[in-house]
């Protein structure tokens, strides 16, 4: 069995959270999922958040190694077990992020805002084009057919959208995908696949979302960002 | 002189490079040009029967690359019009015998003695594709208004972008007129959208093309055909001259929607 493993872009680099059940099969279809998407995650900067696992040094040190071989650094370790965190400290790893991550609780009067990591590109993607990044993915321009978009977060451009496009690539269904036109060869959000029939030219914003399992495509200014 | 070097490309073969690089030439050549065209489609050459010279033929580019012979006697000159050349490809081999800077070197010799160097591209984006590019001033993409087509041509204005040599400039070839009016083909308009790049020419389907193929007589010399016209127009487009778009339907719809095209296009430095 394969244990889910949770992506998110932070200002960091990559955030991976692993879920409950033993460490060693959690480590295993870690790497698996790793080397599974191996263009994603290249050159990423990791920080592994391992819950309550209680990981030794030793383990910590040839998991940091195997993850580099991939291209791949690691971090940092955050974990709520002080051993874990002791350990990870041993190793030169971080144990926190360097900007609080927007908690709801947070202080009353603290107004500044944290982004997540995106990357922007300010130019049409051509037929043959093709983006992969872990964070969210901004175009200031157009997606032709035959461009592709692979994104761990949204994906949001500032134009057409033609091409091809996967949004929380890594399984993160709160994905959502925004363009002036959206009307995509394909439409994916995180597993789901979306099969829109070709439509007419669609002269306004549109934001794509999963809702219930489907992908639902709504006008934009009928869509209440619940954030 | 300082010839300038003009490329003719696209994605998809069979779209009409060798047949606008036929006739560019031969119209360019009519209005007083020392013109040059190069057949690029090494292994597959066939700009030397467009142009009606393939018996003339001794030497060819890779004898010139190879040192076989000089760049003077690989040029045939085309008897019909004053001042158009042709320096053909090589039949007997493949692409690889020609090399992005031997294209440059022998196009950098050709300048002071040319206004025009026009390189036949071949289809795709391997080897034969980027010698044609590499010595390129100007870039021209053909397609066809296919879908197909349109997404090859996307590409390669992509790779011409990436490379430096953009930005391209668009000629879509075969139009048909009836077909546009009953809305069964892709308009101009939205192929110009999508490409999002200056429209050169529009050239329309016609039969004479072929026919003038067949005898090795281009078409630009056929002041009656309005692919002929169409083409004689792109030729003045490149040497920056204003041409209104021709007319290719009765019904002024059509032309009206050119009209608005190519004023929107925008003016590029030539
Ligand atoms: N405007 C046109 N109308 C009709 N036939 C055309 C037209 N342009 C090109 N053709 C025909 O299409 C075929 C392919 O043209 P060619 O110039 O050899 O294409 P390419 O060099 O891009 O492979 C030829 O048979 C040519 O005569
Ligand atoms: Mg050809």
């Amino acid at each position: 069995m394969t244990h889910k493993i949770k992506i998110k872009g932070i200002s960091e680099g990559l955030l991976v959270t692993v879920g409950e059940g033993e460490w060693p099969e959690i480590r295993q279809s870690l790497l698996d999922q790793i080397q599974a998407q191996a263009d994603f995650f290249s050159g990423a900067n990791l920080t592994l958040n391992v819950g309550e696992h209680e990981i030794k040094a030793a383990d910590l040190g040839s998991l940091r190694d195997q993850i580099s071989e991939k291209g791949i650094m690691l971090r940092g370790v955050i974990s709520k077990s002080a051993r874990t965190e002791e350990n990870a400290k041993t190793l030169g790893l971080a144990t926190h992020f360097d900007r609080p991550q927007p908690e709801r609780s947070g202080k009353a009067f603290d107004t500044s805002v944290s982004g997540d990591d995106a990357i922007l590109v300010q130019r049409t993607l051509r037929s043959g084009n093709n983006i992969s990044y872990p964070g969210h993915v901004i175009i200031l321009g157009d997606v032709n057919p035959g461009a592709e978009i692979l994104a761990g977060g949204n994906v949001i451009v500032w134009g057409r959208l033609r091409g091809t496009v996967h949004a929380g690539a890594s399984g993160d269904e709160s994905a959502q995908v925004c363009a002036l036109e959206l009307a995509p060869t394909q439409l994916r959000i995180a597993e789901t696949i979306s099969i829109t029939p070709p439509s007419k030219k669609k002269l306004h914003p549109e934001v794509a979302h999963l809702k219930e399992g489907q992908v639902v495509a709504e006008v934009w200014d009928l869509h209440k960002t619940k954030k | 002189m300082a010839g300038k070097v003009l490329t003719i490309t696209s994605g998809k073969g069979g779209v009409g490079k060798t047949t606008i690089t036929a006739n560019l030439g031969v119209a360019l050549a009519s209005h007083n040009q020392k013109v040059v065209c190069i057949d690029g489609d090494i292994g597959l050459r066939n700009l030397d029967v467009v142009l009606g010279l393939e018996n003339r033929i001794v030497y060819d580019i890779v004898d010139v690359v190879e040192g076989r012979c000089k760049l003077r006697q690989a040029m045939i000159r085309d008897k019909r019009i004053e001042g158009l050349f042709l320096i053909p490809a090589a039949q007997t081999r493949d692409k690889t015998a020609v090399s992005p800077s031997d294209m440059i070197r022998v196009c950098d010799e050709l300048r002071p003695d040319f206004d025009w160097i026009i390189v036949d591209s071949p289809a795709g984006i391997e080897r034969g594709f980027r010698n044609a590019i590499a010595p390129a001033d100007h870039v021209l993409v053909v397609t066809n208004p296919e879908v197909s087509a349109v997404r090859d041509a996307d590409r390669i204005i992509g790779i011409v972008e990436a490379e430096e040599k953009g930005p391209a400039r668009l000629i879509i070839n075969r139009i048909d007129p009836v077909m546009v009016e009953r809305g069964d083909m892709i308009s101009t308009e939205d192929i110009v959208e999508l490409l999002a790049i200056e429209l050169i020419g529009i050239i329309p389907e016609d039969s004479e093309v072929i026919i003038s193929t067949n005898r090795g007589m281009p078409i630009a010399l056929n002041g009656k055909s309005k692919a002929g016209q169409a083409l004689q127009n792109i030729a003045r487009r490149v040497t920056g001259e204003t041409v209104p778009f021709l007319e290719l339907s009765h019904q002024g719809g059509f032309i009206r929607q050119l009209g608005k095209i190519f004023s929107s296009g925008g003016s590029k430095n030539e």
